[in-house]
């Protein structure tokens, strides 16, 4: 495979037209402009669409427009972007619609600054908006998973009818790395659902009101069941070291390049450091995590905001095993070498 | 022989109203004299006489025409508050020949979602908006709506709306004829028969507008709300003539007869010419290169402007060039540390972890702040590069190794001093020898983009060597 | 006689009697029966009507009216 060096963020509008991608309708906010920029050349050149809206509360709607037609259809914003489209998050899971978002996670709360934090876990993990639903979150590490997450979300998406957010970083996606693209291009099916504007597809409705209390517990349901079908066929992490690992590190996106570094130079010291590295946050890898607790004697989750993760990590092992935190805020990215003596402490300690 | 009937744009039977058969299914969920029943029957009636029921894409507001899905039998959406012509946008963006209508009431249109019609008809979007103006919010309760007028009482004015307090009625046409997106504005009112039949000619024309693909259709409708109005239907329609048309003019704003709206798209690319664009199959054939002593963690600092941004992206194809793994990383946005920008570039054979660049193995020194900030974070046993030509002072450490070079002054005699950041890349391959220089020659003519330039870069590769030797 | 005249479905009716107030040749008045929706329907009774279709244009309800032009007209 030829590799070319390229932004994360550029990495994600190659991979997400590769993927089948038709539309992007977005709003600028740094450090997600790039995409925007980056989709505004490609998908404008190539006879996609890209639009931009009038604010991130028009885009995620245009989303949900185009997405009712069955397009292949993408954003990207920051935290402060996606938090206003949360509303049509609510909207796209309570009408079954498939899209594709990027969270490209800058510091909060507020405006907060434009350096990487990992703020938004709860924002995009756990709904995040009105009703009982989810979205797929993918965490990308590098600039071949930007590409390859972006290419394989349009998939996911379709097959589940879910909103897929890619949630990443300021630096994942500033960073340049040598990238390999897929060689075939995918496409989107006609959708049995979707409005196409012709006569055998007049009798779809796309909405989210159910008005009888039996009917509206009923789509719960289904999406409950869906999102476990999901926990059963998506769930993906890597692990480095954890065969004999006493101490566990749990960490995603840039904190994970991060941890990597601080176990492997945890290893030479000797101390039997592993790390679980989940590339789906939801669904999370809470059975895998479940069964390293039976094994390790301590974990740390290593996170760029106030323990989000941490929680989940904690639901996972039920007590069976202390859980430390490690969080960094403002970003304030730790180095490798902060991270390990952190370890060192508590792995002594 | 029929003249008029229910028309067909109609469902037969409201099945989502209601599948317990019955008037239930065959009446609306509206209130006796409500004015949108009229206006459903006037668009379902064009649907059908017009022949689009199959290529209308319906899209239902929040407030109470929220379940007009439940009448027309055409595709249907049901949006978000105030959100359905960015849905419409979306649509349409997808769908060239559909022809989009977005119902909206007063709340959803002219409150909540101002933004999204404003813009919508800025952009001259393919759609016909019928915008049922009404005064008052119905679905929640009778309570202020954007349009009512000074002195009517809601359930949330109960003294009536004061211009002080809540300001006036919003009008809508007048806005939105201010801009020069929309190709038609007419507002029209169903205070009586007369009425009722100028908003049929309306919602035609604004229906054929979208089949002539003319662009943006708005027609505005003073509607009766005769249980949020606590009138009777017939005193409500006598309250439009009276009240309403006196604070709405009721008139055609524009008409726009002529051109027709293209979609802005240029020609679908197909699977081989999309990945050329993207240059899939370009770039370095991946291959297992030399192996490093240790991992390199190199910092390029200087001012913005004096290239160490591209340095390093120089830097990591070079390094990918030889078969190696590679990171950069910008400091970038407002810099806050002394007005020095950096880059962080990391080479591995490995899979680099980190990107994150504290502690360098080898800082560049384009300018004198970035020595001052960075000195110290550089690794016992590291190299600095220092550019002689603007850092007058020397490097306070000695556990380091120090190279003093003017590269400010060798690219201005080369006559680019622009390409300075080249010299001091060369200096530092020179330096460490892997990767090499020679891999940065063969990097240069594909990375450069202005080709002009390729040749002097490579004249200062060369400087670079000589200096190196000397 | 033009036969022309006005069928209302007197289980559709919500009985606003805007096509009362609105025909031009008083065709139209309220019903005394008491619907299944629990309105006083409309009824038609009158000879002279001429089909305009004003109470069919001003009516709310979809399918309440229906205008039938006579025959012999």
């Amino acid at each position: 495979m030829r590799k070319v060096l390229i932004k994360g963020n550029d990495a994600i509008v190659r991979g997400a037209l590769l993927g089948g991608a038709t539309h992007f309708f977005g709003y600028p906010i740094t450090p997600a402009s790039e995409i925007a920029q980056g989709a505004a050349n490609l998908f404008t050149r190539s006879g996609r669409t890209f639009l931009q809206a009038e604010s991130e509360t028009s885009a995620i709607n245009m989303i949900y427009g185009a997405a009712s037609t069955g397009a292949r259809v993408m954003t990207a914003s920051s935290g402060p972007g996606v938090a206003l489209m949360l509303e049509g998050l609510s909207y796209l899971a309570g009408a079954e619609l498939p899209s594709v978002i990027v969270d490209v996670q800058r510091a909060g709360p507020g405006l907060g600054n434009i350096w990487p934090e990992q703020s938004d876990y709860n924002m995009c993990c756990k709904g995040g908006g009105h009703g009982s639903f989810h979205n797929i979150v993918l965490a990308p590490s590098s600039g071949q998973e930007m590409t390859d997450f972006a290419y394989r979300a349009f998939d996911i998406a379709d097959a589940y009818r879910m909103t897929v957010i890619i949630l990443t970083d300021a630096y994942v996606g500033q960073m340049m790395e040598p990238v390999g693209f897929p060689s075939a291009v995918r496409h989107g099916a006609r959708k049995s659902w979707a409005v196409y504007g012709d006569e055998s597809s007049r009798q779809n409705l796309i909405s989210s009101i159910v008005m009888n209390q039996t009917g509206m517990a009923e789509l719960n349901i289904m999406l409950q069941e869906k999102y476990a079908r999901a926990a059963r066929d998506l769930t993906d992490w890597d692990e480095i070291e954890t065969e004999d690992a006493e101490f566990l590190l749990i960490a995603f996106g840039i904190t994970s390049r991060v941890a990597s570094t601080a176990v492997s130079h945890l290893r030479e010291n000797g101390l039997k450091v592993g790390l679980l590295r989940p590339k789906t946050l939801f669904p999370f890898p809470s059975e895998r995590i479940a069964e390293l607790a039976g094994q390790v004697n301590l974990m740390a989750v290593a996170e760029l905001n106030n323990g989000m993760m941490a929680q989940d990590v904690e639901l996972a092992v039920r007590g069976g095993c202390d859980v430390r935190k490690y969080n960094w805020y403002g970003g304030m990215v730790p180095s490798a070498d902060e991270l390990a003596s952190r370890v060192r402490e508590d792995f002594n300690g | 022989m029929v003249k008029h009937a229910k028309p067909k744009g109609f469902y037969d039977t409201f099945e989502r109203k209601s599948s317990q058969g019955g008037p239930e299914s065959e009446t609306t969920h509206y209130c006796p004299g409500c004015g949108h029943g009229t206006v459903h029957k006037l668009i379902a009636e064009a649907l059908e006489d017009f022949g689009i029921k199959d290529r209308t894409v319906f899209l239902s507001p929040v407030g109470c025409s929220v379940f007009a899905y439940y009448y027309f039998d055409t595709g249907n959406i049901q949006c978000s508050h105030g959100r359905a012509p960015a849905v419409g946008t979306g649509v349409i963006r997808s769908l060239d020949d559909a022809v989009v209508i977005s119902y909206q009431g007063d709340g959803d249109l002219a409150g909540i979602g101002t933004a999204e019609i404003v813009h919508a008809a800025n952009r001259g979007e393919n759609m016909a908006v019928f915008f049922v103006n009404n005064a008052i919010y119905g679905m929640t309760g009778g309570q202020l709506a954007p349009t009512t007028l000074l002195g009517q009482e809601t359930t949330t004015t109960p003294l009536g709306r004061l211009a002080d307090r809540e300001g006036g009625p919003i009008h809508m046409s007048e806005m939105l004829d201010a801009l020069d997106g929309p190709a038609f504005i007419e507002r029209t009112s169903l205070s009586n028969a007369a009425g009722v039949m100028k908003t049929r000619k309306a919602v035609r024309k604004a229906l054929t507008n979208q089949v002539e693909r003319r662009g943006f259709s708005f027609v505005e409708i003073l509607s009766p709300c005769p249980v949020g109005w606590k009138l009777t239907p017939i005193q409500s329609r006598i309250w439009i003539k009276d009240n309403m048309e006196t604070i709405f003019q009721v008139k055609r704003f524009r008409d726009r007869e002529e051109g027709s709206r293209g979609t802005g798209r240029m020609p679908l690319m197909g699977d081989e010419e999309l990945k050329e664009l993207l240059g899939s199959d370009h770039g370095e054939e991946a291959r297992k290169g030399e192996n490093l002593e240790t991992e390199c963690r190199v910092k390029i600092a200087g001012f913005g402007g004096q290239g160490v941004m591209s340095a390093g992206v120089l830097l990591a194809n070079t390094a990918i060039g030889e078969g190696l793994e590679a990171t950069w990383l910008p400091s970038y946005g407002p810099e806050m540390r002394g007005g020095t920008a950096n880059a962080s570039v990391v080479i591995s054979d490995e899979p680099v972890g980190s990107p994150v660049v504290n502690r360098p193995t080898t800082l560049l020194a384009m300018n004198g702040p970035s020595l001052d900030s960075l000195e110290d974070s550089v690794i016992t046993g590291g190299l600095i590069v220092v550019n002689s030509s603007l850092i007058n002072r020397k490097v306070r450490r000695d556990d380091v190794k120090v190279v003093y070079a003017p590269v400010s002054d060798m690219a201005a005699e080369a006559g680019f001093l622009k390409g300075a950041n080249v010299v001091m890349l060369s200096l530092y391959l020179l330096e460490k020898g892997v990767p090499g220089i020679q891999t940065l020659k063969t990097v240069i003519p594909k990375s450069i983009k202005k080709k002009e330039l390729v040749e002097v870069n490579l004249k200062l590769v060369k400087a670079a060597e000589e200096f190196h030797a000397s | 006689m033009s036969g022309n005249r006005v069928e209302v479905n007197q289980d559709l009716c919500k009985a606003c009697r805007v096509c009362v107030e609105t025909c031009p040749q008083h065709c139209l008045e309220l019903g005394s029966a008491i619907n299944a929706l629990g309105y006083q329907a409309v009824r038609f009774d009158s000879v002279d009507c001429t089909a305009c279709g004003m109470c069919f244009y001003v009516c709310p309800e979809p399918g309440a009216l229906t205008v039938i032009k006579g025959e012999d007209a």
